[in-house]
């Protein structure tokens, strides 16, 4: 609508409309105008923004059209050709630049655009990353948590702790409302509340362990989610609305021997011990899988450091009990070997007390045998010998296998003559044989040495303590004697496995067999014969006179010879065969006549005991000169006797074995021959020994004697076993230091 | 018979010198070394004995009596008489010269004097036993018997 342009704007009053449009073209304008100026502000503002350039079209486009509406204020009264110039040119700048914007936008808006979809990828992006932060934060969590229990679990070995720190850690960790922990009890069918979180001592509420829950959660070997209604997880008084969400796991129980060196522990155990979880009630929290795994994890660990707490328990208890026992033992020892003191001194006491009387008895009998007796007299020392001789025997008995028994007795080696040994058992047994019209009869065998080294009174006494058994037994028959060399297949006998003798070129083995048929002895009663004072019951109705030691000793002593005893027999009635085997040594070729000049150490009762030995008395009493020569002339040296020092040093020489000087009389210095004599010697072996005489004990004397180099010290007076004791030692080992 | 009895007198004879103790253990070593090849030795040891000692008691007795007592000397003839003495058994002498022994250190004429007188007696009184014993053996040696061997268990 063209209305004339006037320049008096004056509003024709039918034209509303115009004054309408008028309103509404000011406003555009204004508006117009506003908007570029609220965008160079913000634009300004953000520092983001990447398309200035168009922002500037665009504004340059919304002010012209600005000004295109505002000019269009002026036109719609009558105006001048000057205001339509502008509105042309303003319209021609608009039409200008909102063509080149629109070309522009065309461009420009698909990049906004996917501007827009690029930042909803981003965001997208970083939200999912966020989660994995989440994610991975959590989990690593875990395992540090993981780590931490372990450690506390791990860093004891106290089972207790052990548990109540699992406990509470996983409290902490898991921010737990209760953790409870239930273990089976020793019959295995009931499940005990044994340690709780919250709950400082709980008292003992037992679950039977065959409940299906439970079950379930033994044959899974991850954390399981129950019911909070069951009865495991009803340990806390109610009264919650919203009970936590629960978990339970199993724990093994681990033993000794499920951990085979080879092999992990398979767990073919059957004992589980159930840990239950909760949650806090009334909380939204739910149980997340790493949370289940923590879980599962840390039973593991439990498991083991409770094994391992068990394994420590097991041996702190074997240890004690085996002090235990190594102080009872070695009170026990000490015990004994006071009983076994007390005993010897005992025995040493009775030997001394019984023998002595004993002597005195025997000794005057005999001799009051020798006196005139009436008959009746006679029959009573007869008796009184015969019992007293029984009763030496006994205690002789008693003291040798008591000395047997410590170990203390030692065999007498000495060359005998083996085949008088038995002829002399024989002639000894004869007579109460024939009383019993027994007969025995001896078989030596041929290849049986005649002599042999040995023990020869200890062997004498067991052939015939067995010979006496078979004569004592025997009610009538035959006894027979066999001797002979064991070869080395008889050797292993069957019935003696652990026996393996072995001779050799020095030793042989004597086996001798004595076979009787008497009344026999059951098998059974086979074993008690060798053990001391025990009797069997056919023993003991005889009036056997024996204290029931004679086979024990016998078994002593053939131990002791290195040999073996035994007794067989078939049986009650038929008899029976006791064999003993010993280890005799066999005799160096030596002529004959010799043996028996050879001299036995250390007893010897014969006169030349040490013949032609020279020896030197010195001594300036007369009388004790000569009681000196006639103890060694006795024991068959060749004496030279001195009465002063001069003539000692005059006469020593080499020849001389012994010299034997009196030191104790005043005025005459025995120590200064001797060392006189010790300057004249002066090769050791050339040396004679020297002995003093000496009336004194003291220890001065002693240490005087030794100061000087003597060799031996003898207390005056000197009897004869002892002089032939102490020139058997002084010749044996060249020194002796008391003879006091 | 004579000679069971004379041996059973013998016997009983020799026990009471020990019970009196005027003999121990060591005149019984004396008679072991007895035998075939020395039959007389306790006899000779015996007179070896009496002969000395009656030289020794002789000294004793002079020294004694000198103005100026000599100790020293009277101290070694008693030592000898002691050794003597306790080589045969003769335990009463032995005894005695213990005894004269301690006076002498002691330097106690006095009680030295007693203590010889002592010894004096008790030698008297064994020789005298000695000899009713070699009597007694000899009877038995001359009955052609043998002497019984003295065997105490005590």
């Amino acid at each position: 609508m063209d209305s004339c342009n006037c320049i008096e704007p004056q509003w024709p009053p039918d034209d509303l409309l115009m004054k309408y449009q008028y309103i509404s073209d000011f406003f555009i304008a204004l508006a117009y105008f506003s908007i570029p100026l609220e965008l160079i502000y913000f634009v300004k503002k953000s520092a983001v923004f990447p398309y200035r350039w168009v922002l500037v079209q665009f504004g340059a486009f919304i002010v012209l059209c600005g000004a295109t509406h505002l000019i269009n204020l002026w036109t719609f009264t009558m105006h001048t050709r000057t205001v339509a110039m502008v509105m042309t040119t303003a319209k021609v700048f608009t039409a200008v630049v909102s063509c080149a914007t629109a070309l522009m936008l065309v461009h420009i808006i698909p990049d906004l655009l996917s501007v827009k979809t690029r930042e909803l990828f981003l965001k997208n992006k970083a939200a999912e990353l966020d989660r994995e932060m989440g994610l991975i934060r959590t989990q690593e969590e875990t395992g540090r948590h993981v780590r931490m229990l372990t450690h506390e679990i791990r860093s004891t070995l106290d089972r207790h702790t052990i548990l109540k720190t699992t406990l509470v850690e996983l409290g902490r960790t898991l921010a737990l409302e209760e953790c409870a922990l239930w273990m089976p009890t020793r019959t295995g069918l009931e499940l005990q509340l044994s340690y709780t979180l919250r709950q400082q001592n709980p008292v003992g509420y037992t679950v039977p362990i065959h409940l299906p829950v439970i079950n379930q959660v033994f044959s899974s070997s991850h954390a399981v989610k129950i019911s909070p209604n069951c009865p495991v997880a009803r340990i806390r008084p109610a009264g919650k609305y919203m009970p936590g969400e629960v978990v339970a796991v199993r724990v093994p129980l681990l033993h000794l021997s499920n951990f085979q060196i080879n092999d992990w522990p398979e767990l073919s155990t059957k004992r589980y011990a159930l840990m239950v979880l909760m949650l806090p009630s009334d909380s939204a929290r739910q149980w997340h899988v790493h949370e289940l795994e923590l879980v599962e994890v840390v039973a593991d660990q439990v498991a083991v450091a409770l094994s391992h707490a068990a394994i420590l328990e097991e041996s702190m208890r074997a240890r004690d009990l085996l002090m235990e026992q190594n102080v009872a033992l070695d009170l026990a020892r000490r015990e004994a070997e006071t009983a076994i003191r007390a005993r010897n001194d005992f025995l040493a006491v009775m030997n001394h007390e019984m023998r002595t009387p004993m002597h005195a008895i025997i000794a005057l009998s005999s001799l009051l045998q020798e006196t005139e007796l009436t008959p009746e007299q006679r029959l009573m020392v007869e008796t009184i010998l015969k019992s007293s001789n029984l009763l030496s025997t006994l205690i002789n008995d008693v003291l040798d296998l008591s000395r047997l028994e410590d170990g203390s007795l030692q065999l007498d080696l000495g060359t005998f003559n083996l085949f008088a040994v038995f002829r002399e058992v024989l002639n000894l047994i004869k007579p109460i044989a024939s009383v019993k019209k027994l007969h025995v009869s001896l078989n030596l065998a041929p290849d049986l040495p005649e002599y042999a080294i040995g023990d020869e009174k200890h062997l004498m006494q067991t052939i015939l303590n067995v010979v006496g058994n078979a004569v004592k037994f025997s009610k009538e028959g035959s006894i027979s004697i066999t001797a002979i060399v064991a070869k080395s297949e008889l050797l292993r006998d069957s019935r003696t496995p652990e026996f393996f003798p072995v001779p050799s070129d020095n030793h042989f083995y004597l086996r001798v067999q004595v076979k009787e048929s008497g009344v026999g002895i059951s098998p059974q009663d086979i074993p008690k014969l060798f053990t001391k004072f025990a009797q069997t019951q056919s023993m003991a109705t005889r009036n056997s006179g024996g204290s029931g030691l004679g086979l024990a000793i016998c078994k002593r002593f053939v131990n002791l010879m290195e040999g073996h005893i035994w007794i067989e027999s078939d049986g009650l009635g038929k008899g029976c065969t006791a064999i003993f085997m010993v280890k005799l040594g066999i005799p160096e070729r030596l002529n004959e006549p010799k043996l028996p000049l050879m001299p036995k150490v250390p007893t010897n009762h014969g006169p030349t005991a040490f013949p032609g030995l020279k020896v030197l008395v010195m001594d300036e009493n007369g009388v004790s000169r000569m009681v000196t020569k006639g103890l060694l002339v006795h024991l068959g040296c060749d004496v030279t006797m001195v009465s002063s020092s001069e003539e000692c040093l005059h006469v020593v020489s080499h020849e001389h074995k012994v010299v034997f000087m009196d030191v104790c009389v005043p005025g005459m210095d025995g120590y200064e021959v001797a060392i006189r004599i010790n300057e004249k010697f002066t090769k050791r072996h050339e040396r004679p020994i020297i002995v003093a005489l000496t009336g004194n004990t003291d220890k001065v004397t002693k240490e005087n004697c030794m100061r000087v180099g003597m060799d031996g010290v003898i207390l005056k007076p000197v009897s004869l076993d002892k002089m032939r004791s102490v020139l058997t030692d002084l010749l044996e080992h060249r020194v002796l230091f008391e003879a006091i | 018979m004579e000679l069971v009895q004379i041996q059973r007198r013998l016997v009983d004879y020799t026990k009471s010198l020990f019970m009196e103790g005027f003999l121990d253990a060591q005149f019984l070593q004396l008679q072991q070394l007895q035998d075939d090849s020395n039959p007389d030795f306790v006899f000779e040891v015996v007179s070896l004995f009496f002969e000395d000692s009656e030289k020794l008691l002789n000294e004793l007795t002079i020294a004694l009596d000198q103005p100026n007592v000599d100790f020293k000397k009277i101290d070694s003839h008693v030592h000898q008489l002691k050794g003597s003495s306790s080589s045969i058994g003769a335990q009463r002498v032995k005894n005695a010269c213990i005894a004269f022994r301690n006076y002498c250190d002691v330097q106690n004429i006095e009680g030295c004097l007693t203590c010889l007188q002592q010894v004096k007696q008790e030698c008297y009184l064994v020789k005298n036993k000695f000899e009713t014993l070699f009597r007694l053996e000899q009877q038995i040696m001359a009955s052609g018997g043998s002497v019984p061997t003295t065997e105490l268990g005590f």
